[in-house]
């Protein structure tokens, strides 16, 4: 099963729910460091909730490219359409 | 207009200039004079120092003073030059030798600090089209040596061999032949807790993973004869890289690598951070090769424990929300906010006892704490001390009901 993009980033939402302590309605242009007010290490532990959720491999090397929920979301999208 | 390159770092700073200056700043301690490894003058006032990290007291040990200084006489204050050009002297293969020896591995290479070691070693042996997995709570210097190489970078959960073999499982489905370093601590430095190395590295092994395991807080403590917590555990013959320091139970600076890896010896030509800097002075040197024949034949860990062990019961039995628990070298109390640690070790300080205020980026899950490193040389009188100081400033602070 192939998922669009969209149905990634609700379930990339959904993921980042424990994360964001101050309930900021998330939009794919919101921003981990200044709208959700994620240090680097929360930002790391959500990669490791969203990379058992999907079962993918999210290297670190990446996380300077993803300041938004957005880019998270295609990148998933990337790593998915990669893997199959 | 263009950027301030120090304008990033603003909202650092604006915490940083929170806290108070001079003397009840943390970040600023200054020792005026040193009387031993367990106590020195800060701010004209003597001192018990509870985190120094130097668990076998080796800084003050005769033998390794005297042998520093010879080798401070006949061979001079430095070495001016990196190990692959003027840097290596007689000292430095000797030390390379008792390392062998001490580890009953074949090769030894020596670095010029801890970090140093971590940083080469990772940031060498994985290249561009390799895997490292480390531990989710690594210290700086692994975080580092990944930023430094070209590998991909893999975070496991912390001591969570499940998780680890998920992660693997994972590259090996994608990447079948490509080359993974699986990167652990013996002993980790915040909560003192260890390894479960035969598990992590068991699921290394099933995925044809490399181990590196980072024994900087376990040389010296753990083990029948010191080598660290894969000894302890029995299980050195699943590791394939073990990096530690001199910094700590061998008293002084510098940094290693052992291996029985063939091709081991390579490093010396291709590890930037072993070629592209000076060598180890030759007085440090040779209290390092002092230092590890000592801790070899001694039983100083023993006493180590039960000193650390005497203050982790004494401050769980006060009532603390213990950071550490089970056996380690290490005591650390968590604190419930920063403001409150803080002040706790301002008052630790001014009661004459020195400890480390460990906060956020530096602690895992964001923990706030009173963190101790015990030493074989503190005595009973000191330790009860420390508790003493530690249960009457929790009292006062409301830390302690």
């Amino acid at each position: 099963m192939t998922l669009d993009t969209t149905e990634i980033f609700d379930q990339v939402c959904e993921l980042i729910a424990p994360f964001n302590q101050k309930a900021v309605s998330i939009e794919t242009d919101t921003t981990f460091a200044t709208d959700l007010e994620l240090d680097s290490l929360s930002v790391m532990d959500m990669l490791a909730a969203i990379e058992d959720h999907f079962d993918v491999t999210v290297p670190l090397n990446i996380l300077p490219d993803l300041e938004t929920v957005g880019q998270v979301a295609q990148a998933i999208k990337k790593i998915l359409d990669e893997e199959n | 207009m263009t950027t301030d390159l120090f304008d990033k770092f603003d909202s650092i700073m604006a915490e940083y200039n929170q806290l108070p200056k001079g003397e009840l700043n943390p970040f600023t301690v200054t020792m005026e004079a040193v009387i031993s490894p367990t106590e020195a003058i800060i701010n004209g006032k003597k001192t018990i120092l509870a985190g120094t990290n130097n668990y076998m007291g080796m800084t003050y040990n005769q033998e390794c003073m005297d042998a520093a200084e010879d080798a401070l006489k006949y061979f001079g204050t430095g070495t001016t030059g990196s190990r692959v050009l003027n840097g290596t002297y007689h000292g430095h293969k000797k030390l390379e030798e008792t390392l062998k020896d001490f580890y009953d591995v074949d090769h030894a290479i020596v670095f010029s600090t801890g970090y140093q070691a971590n940083l080469g070693v990772i940031a060498t042996v994985a290249g561009p089209k390799d895997y490292v997995v480390i531990d989710a709570d690594s210290h700086a210097s692994i975080y580092d040596g990944c930023a430094m190489g070209n590998a991909t970078v893999i975070r496991f959960s912390h001591n969570d061999p499940e998780n680890l073999e998920k992660r693997l499982a994972r590259i090996r489905r994608k990447d079948p032949d490509a080359g993974i370093l699986v990167v652990i601590e013996g002993v980790y430095s915040m909560l003192g807790d260890q390894a479960p190395i035969k598990e992590l590295a068991v699921a290394a092994k099933k995925h044809d993973a490399f181990v590196l395991v980072d024994e900087a807080h376990s040389i010296g403590v753990f083990g029948q004869t010191g080598r660290g917590v894969a000894q302890e555990q029995g299980v050195e013959h699943l590791v394939d890289f073990t990096v530690g320091t001199f910094s700590k139970s061998v008293g002084t600076v510098g940094g290693y690598c052992v291996s029985n890896h063939p091709k081991f010896e390579t490093l010396r030509l291709v590890c930037r951070p072993y070629v592209f800097t000076a060598s180890l002075p030759p007085s440090v040197v040779a209290s390092a090769n002092k230092a590890l024949e000592l801790i070899k034949d001694s039983n100083l860990r023993v006493k180590l424990l039960e000193n650390s062990m005497r203050l982790n019961k004494g401050l769980d039995s006060a009532g603390f929300n213990m950071g550490t628990t089970g056996e380690s070298p290490i005591a650390a109390i968590i604190i419930d906010d920063k403001q409150t640690a803080i002040a706790y070790w301002q008052n630790m300080m001014q009661e004459g006892v020195y400890v480390n205020l460990a906060v956020p980026p530096a602690t895992p899950n964001g923990l706030n704490l009173m963190r101790c490193s015990l030493s074989a040389a503190h005595s009973s009188e000191q330790i009860d001390f420390m508790l003493e100081k530690f249960i009457a400033i929790g009292a006062k602070l409301g830390v302690l009901d």
